[in-house]
């Protein structure tokens, strides 16, 4: 015991480079491929999400560009019915849940613990779990796409088409089990989020001196954490009714079609604003920047996105308009979704407000925050229209909802999610993304992008529906498919120029230094990219924005230990600093539990029994990830 | 970067607990996600039920005995749990040891009336939907209950290694109660829902 | 008849007005179309005072420095009137949802009432009647008198499919152990084309159906028309085509009525030469289509329930001309 305390070293005996070499030694990931299996550093996890949610984005795409092709004239015969099923059901599953939500998740596991000021996540080890776990699901999702046995349903998977008797094969149940897996990954970030965001804010970040970007992924994480156990019961109960003959769906025996659809949608309404929230966020935090002025309304945007996730809560039944629901619970419905138009009009006015007032700079990142303004607004007002019962029941399951969830995904969700990587970039690379090349992307991307998808909306009105392989002739829709699918490649080549712009500007960018656009959050506190430890000492918080309260210089604080890996515990509110806790090591337990995991997951598919024989090498690999090793952080 | 001192944390415990302990929070968290299930998995059977013209669809309502003995047990249980609790807030190995040992017991002892619980819904899984949602959520309990067990037990093993005096432990031990706690709070309304409510 | 075939052409050559929100001629759907319009309008004013507001704020010239805060007090204000104005707006269009929701409402004076059985991909139409000798059915096809109330009672055997005349009224789903009322009502005669529109499996794409508004006079008379069974063909091939007809699968999932060919897993060819398509919307309906229908069903309509059942082909010209002559 006392020989220990002798070797222990606080960061107050060292000079900064000897302080830095400390903390490399502690924080730093071991070399060599075992290494990188076993890190559990956010920043080089973040790093595989955003990566992998992108291939993700690219695949969805082509998918999105080869129904293009087949709807670009009326009867083609590029896809068949059974490949065409597969594609859109593929695309949506894809871009939903191998995409847009895991990029956010990614984006925050990235920012959050950088932008509250600490030096890892809370629970590093779930965090290396869940990417595992959502590698594993998505290559599931795909090699069975490559096997021609993709799920044929619909994202939705509406029951019985995707029941034991209309569903056969293995198709639905994969599309089920992919579910399993995003939410599982899902579910863990969350936790992680909410308890980095409750306990390891840096001293003196209260409550209200919190990013908006923190702001937007913690009410993001509690959606997860109340919305997903709905979807991982849907799909369960849906493998078990296929699997094992429960009669949860059948309705001649007591069960019922459009239970699944509560059930998914009241999940599925909430999985939109956990796209979008994360995607205001960031919209709140990147918009000061470019106009050097801190974001007018702090207090109405946490509370608009407070109310939108509570909302979110009330709302999955304008899903299912047209199934023949009681006329007074479709208007209280109605009157709930138009609702949720004063949480998003008081951020729309907030941001118009800020950039009144400010300068601003037309730089990428603003150009694609503009674009979103003027696109975003759309889609939200097309989707106030389709709250409406009647309206509705003229354009459900039509191009025009399908255009709907294009303005709001792309124009709501990816648009500040390029914002944000343009923004951002330099933070996790070191190097800036180029202007030109950005330039060319968001023009291209921005006029495609209504090019291809507001024609949708007239089609709809001209009773297109939606999830149709080809159509004849005689419909008067083969102009405007043509001009949409045109325009699709418009669009898909400004995502080609950004994906060349992201990967040319990794090797050669020019280098950002610190805080390349002055911002004012403590991500920009530290060297681009961070170091393992992220700070070499952690920041103490005095407002809002600290680096532009006193530019060039950072409050920090003093003596924690650098022989183990500690950061600094605060409390809920106030952020008072209560205790100095340890974080993690790194550990190859997680990624054996993420096998595991997937190998019961995907035996389930086929046996009952994989759920019991399967469990065993689950329970045997958490033991080995949680057994004390005798490392410095058990230490107490 | 400038740097400038302002908060001196050296003094500071090396390590958070109660509730200031992100293990504590992760704890909550993990509860928050389960009660989630729970109460849409009984929202479920109320939907169901709301649909069909008798309930429980062709067969009479469970037999009290086995559900209500466990109940008992388990509310009875809540004792040497918040002992067990206790004692590790007093760093008190000993107590912790034998209570742990106890607590252990008092894992395995429901689940054999579960086993009995079972047949006595006279109805299997796939008759109908009754059946379904009453042996889901009975099941997803069990699981709770033999998660928690094993949780349980690989403490009681950990208590008695060599790793076992460390005040980490004994926060453990304290989140491993609090989870008892919630796996016996959630079993009240299902056990209300499940027995009780098909007689009413 | 005659009309039929008069504007046999417009409905082909796709004039706009086939299937569309926007083309309304019937009750319902002259509601919608005016909600549509007065919510479009109302967003777009929207969009375009947010646009303004936006250029603006982009575009002005003189700016405050950052710390000057004498601006906070303006915004303020700004920002509290445009919330305002959005739940103003918002109200306005969730009373008027309501108000056109309540005119949508079931009628009481019903004339025809059609039981609608969908599934996997094609619509089974029975036309109901008080004494159940009357009840007829159809497939893929419904006439309706023009002004009446019909009601649509909606069903499906299988999964679930949407009921959608655009030109008439909303959609409505048709579920598995549920039923459905719709009300149509057309204010026109014309042809209205339907399809459903809830993803349903394999051809979702090919599930359509036509709904020919007609007066009352010619309503009437298709309907006894429909009531009746077909009379013996004339014709000697189609005759034969008849004995082919029973001879094979066919009598084992159709129905002609009089006949004994009795199936029902098929639609009701009854009077399937009367009918303006076949395939649930897929081809235009004459000999020659029939023939390519019954030849080969699976390459018209990939996947479809009716099998390919091999026929020599002077067969298949007998077959093909007993169903046009099924009137
Ligand atoms: C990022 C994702 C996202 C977002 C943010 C939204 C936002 C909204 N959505 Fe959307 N929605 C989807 C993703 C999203 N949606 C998806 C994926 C589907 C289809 C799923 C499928 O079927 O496959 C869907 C489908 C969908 C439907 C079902 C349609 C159907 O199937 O028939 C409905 C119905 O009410 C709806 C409503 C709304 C509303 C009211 C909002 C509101 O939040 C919008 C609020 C915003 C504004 C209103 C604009 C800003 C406000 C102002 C400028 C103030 C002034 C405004 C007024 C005065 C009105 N959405
Ligand atoms: C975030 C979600 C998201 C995104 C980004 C997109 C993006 C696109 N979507 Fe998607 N879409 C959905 C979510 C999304 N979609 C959902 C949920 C559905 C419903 C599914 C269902 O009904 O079940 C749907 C359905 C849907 C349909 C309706 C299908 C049908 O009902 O039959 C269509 C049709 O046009 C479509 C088109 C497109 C197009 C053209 C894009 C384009 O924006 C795509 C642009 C991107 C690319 C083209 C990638 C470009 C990349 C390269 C070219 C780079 C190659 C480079 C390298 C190899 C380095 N989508
Ligand atoms: C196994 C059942 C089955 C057999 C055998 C069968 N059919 Fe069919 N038939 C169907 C089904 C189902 C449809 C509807 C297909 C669709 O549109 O999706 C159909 C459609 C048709 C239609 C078009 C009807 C319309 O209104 O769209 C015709 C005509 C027809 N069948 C004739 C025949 C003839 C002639 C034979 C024998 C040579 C035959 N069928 C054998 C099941 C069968
Ligand atoms: Cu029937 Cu789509
Ligand atoms: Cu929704």
């Amino acid at each position: 015991m006392v020989e220990q305390r002798l070797s222990v070293i606080a960061d107050t005996d060292l000079d900064r480079a000897g302080l830095e070499r400390e903390l490399e030694k502690t924080w730093g990931a071991q070399p060599g491929f075992w290494g990188m299996i076993a890190t559990v550093d956010h920043k080089v996890i973040a790093r595989r999400y955003i990566v992998t949610a992108f291939v993700f984005l690219i695949l969805g795409g082509l998918l999105a560009l080869a129904m293009r092709l087949q709807l670009a004239q009326p009867e083609a015969r590029f896809i068949n019915p059974d490949r065409y099923n597969q594609i859109f059901t593929m695309h949506g599953s894809n871009m939903m849940f191998l995409f847009a939500v895991p990029v956010m998740e990614a984006m925050a596991v990235y920012l959050v613990p950088l932008m509250v000021g600490t030096r890892n996540i809370a629970f590093p080890r779930l965090n290396a779990f869940s990417y595992w776990v959502f590698l594993a699901g998505g290559i599931l999702l795909w090699l069975a796409f490559l096997l021609d046995a993709a799920p044929d349903v619909g994202w939705f998977a509406y029951v019985p088409l995707a029941g034991p008797e209309y569903g056969a094969g293995k198709r639905a149940d994969i599309w089920a089990q992919m579910i399993t897996f995003t939410e599982l990954s899902a579910l863990a970030i969350a936790v992680e989020i909410v308890v980095t965001v409750f306990t390891q804010r840096a001293p003196g970040m209260s409550l209200d001196r919190i990013p908006l970007l923190v702001w937007a992924m913690l009410v993001m994480a509690f959606l997860v954490i109340m919305a997903m156990p709905a979807i991982m019961f849907a799909s369960s109960t849906l493998i078990m009714d296929r699997l094992v003959g429960t009669q949860f769906y059948n309705p001649a025996e007591g069960g019922d079609a459009l239970l699944w659809q509560h059930v998914f949608w009241f999940f599925g309404h909430p999985e939109v604003y956990i796209i979008f929230l994360p995607a205001v966020g960031m919209v709140s935090t990147i918009l000061p920047t470019f106009v050097q002025r801190p974001v007018f309304g702090y207090l109405p945007l946490v509370m608009a996105l407070i109310a939108t996730g509570i909302l979110s809560f009330g709302l999955w039944v304008h899903h299912m308009f047209v199934v023949g629901l009681p006329r007074l619970g479709e208007s209280f419905f109605t009157a709930s979704s138009m609702a949720i138009a004063v949480p998003a009009g008081i951020q729309i006015f907030c941001w118009l407000a800020t950039l009144w007032a400010g300068r601003p700079v037309f730089k990428v990142p603003m150009l694609f925050i503009i674009g979103f303004i003027i696109t975003f607004v759309i889609g939200g007002l097309t989707g106030v229209m389709v709250a409406s019962v009647p309206f509705d029941t003229q354009v459900h399951d039509t191009y025009f909802v399908v255009a709907h969830f294009h303005y709001v995904l792309i124009g709501g969700a990816v648009y500040p999610l390029l914002a944000a990587i343009y923004y951002w970039f330099p933070k996790m690379t070191g190097r800036m993304m180029s202007e030109i090349l950005g330039r060319w992307a968001f023009w291209l991307i921005f006029i495609g992008f209504h090019l291809t998808f507001f024609p949708m909306h007239i089609l709809g009105l001209q009773g297109m529906p939606r999830r149709i392989y080809t159509y004849q002739p005689e419909l008067p829709w083969g102009g405007l498919n043509l001009f949409v699918s045109l325009s699709s490649v418009m669009l898909a080549a400004g995502f080609l120029v950004f994906f060349i712009d992201a990967v040319r500007s990794c090797v050669h960018g020019p280098k950002a230094g610190e805080n390349p656009w002055n911002a004012p959050t403590l991500e920009w506190a530290t060297s681009s990219p961070p170091p393992s430890y992220n700070f070499r000492s952690i920041p103490v918080v005095e407002d809002r924005n600290p680096l532009w309260s006193r530019p060039g210089e950072l409050t920090v604080a003093a003596g924690l230990r650098t022989d183990r890996r500690e950061l600094l515990v605060t409390s809920v509110v106030e952020a008072l600093p209560h205790a100095r806790e340890s974080s993690a090591p790194q550990s190859v337990w997680p990624f054996w539990a993420a096998i595991a995991t997937s190998i019961m997951l995907i035996w389930s598919m086929f046996s009952a029994w994989a759920v019991v024989w399967g469990s065993m090498p689950i329970a045997i690999a958490l033991i080995g990830w949680f057994w004390p090793k005798g490392a410095p952080e058990e230490e107490s | 970067m400038k740097e400038r001192v302002a908060l001196d944390v050296s003094h500071l415990p090396l390590h958070a607990t109660g509730t200031a302990s992100p293990t504590w929070w992760g704890t909550c968290a993990f509860m928050l996600i389960e009660a989630s299930g729970f109460s849409l998995a009984i929202a479920v059977y109320f939907y169901l039920m709301s649909l069909a013209p008798i309930w429980p669809i062709d067969v009479p309502p469970p037999d009290l005995r086995a559900g209500t003995v466990l109940t008992a047990l388990l509310v009875a249980s809540v004792v040497p749990n918040m002992l067990v609790s206790r004692w590790a807030r007093q760093r008190n190995m000993w107590r912790v040891r034998v209570g742990l040992v106890v607590m252990s017991v008092t894992g395995i002892v429901p689940l054999v009336f579960r086993a009995y619980e079972f047949p006595a819904l006279h109805v299997l899984w796939d008759d109908n939907a009754y059946g379904s949602i009453t042996w889901t959520i009975l099941g997803l309990h069990t699981t709770h209950i033999l998660t928690d067990l094993v949780d349980t037990l690989v403490l009681t093993c950990l208590m008695f290694s060599r790793h076992g005096d460390n005040a980490r432990r004994y926060g453990d031990v304290e989140d491993n109660c609090l989870y008892w706690n919630f796996v016996v709070i959630t079993w009240l309304p299902i056990y209300a829902c499940l027995y009780w409510v098909p007689r009413l | 008849m005659k009309r039929t075939l008069l504007l046999l052409p417009v409905i082909l050559s796709g004039c706009a007005g086939v299937q569309s929100a926007l083309d309304a001629q019937g009750q319902s759907a002259i509601l919608l179309r005016n909600l549509i319009f007065v919510i479009v309008i109302v967003c777009s004013i929207v969009w375009l005072a947010v646009m303004a507001m936006l250029f603006w704020a982009l575009l002005r010239r003189d700016r405050p420095k950052p710390e000057d805060s004498r601006t906070d007090k303006p915004m303020q204000t700004a920002v509290i009137a445009a919330v305002a104005a959005t739940v103003v707006i918002i109200t306005g269009l969730t009373v008027a949802s309501f108000y056109t929701t309540r005119g949508l409402g079931p009628v009481p004076d019903v004339d025809v009432t059609i039981r609608v059985r969908a599934q996997q991909w094609w619509w089974q139409f029975t036309y109901e009647d008080r004494e159940p000798v009357h009840a007829f059915q159809t497939a893929n096809e419904i006439h309706i008198p023009v002004g009446k109330n019909v009601r649509v009672l909606l069903e499906s055997i299988d999964v679930i499919h949407s009921f959608w005349v655009p030109s008439l009224a909303g959609k409505q789903d048709l579920i598995p152990g549920r039923e459905n009322v719709l009300t149509l009502r057309a204010e026109k005669p014309g042809f209205y084309r339907g399809q459903c529109a809830e993803f349903c499996g394999l051809q979702h794409s090919h599930m359509a159906f036509v709904v020919i508004a007609e007066d009352e006079q010619n309503y009437r008379q298709w309907e006894a028309t429909q009531r009746a069974t077909p009379s013996e063909p004339r014709e000697a091939e189609a005759l034969a085509g008849k004995a082919v007809f029973m001879a094979r699968q066919c009598s084992a999932c159709h129905t002609i009525r009089g006949t004994q060919a009795t199936g029902i897993s098929g639609p009701d060819l009854t009077h399937v030469g009367s009918r303006m398509t076949i395939g649930a919307g897929l081809m235009e309906n004459s000999r020659g289509s029939l023939a390519a229908w019954i030849a080969d069903p699976q390459t018209l309509k990939p996947g479809n329930s009716m099998p390919l059942v091999p026929l020599s082909a002077q067969e298949l010209r007998q077959i093909s001309a007993y169903m046009e002559s099924l009137k």
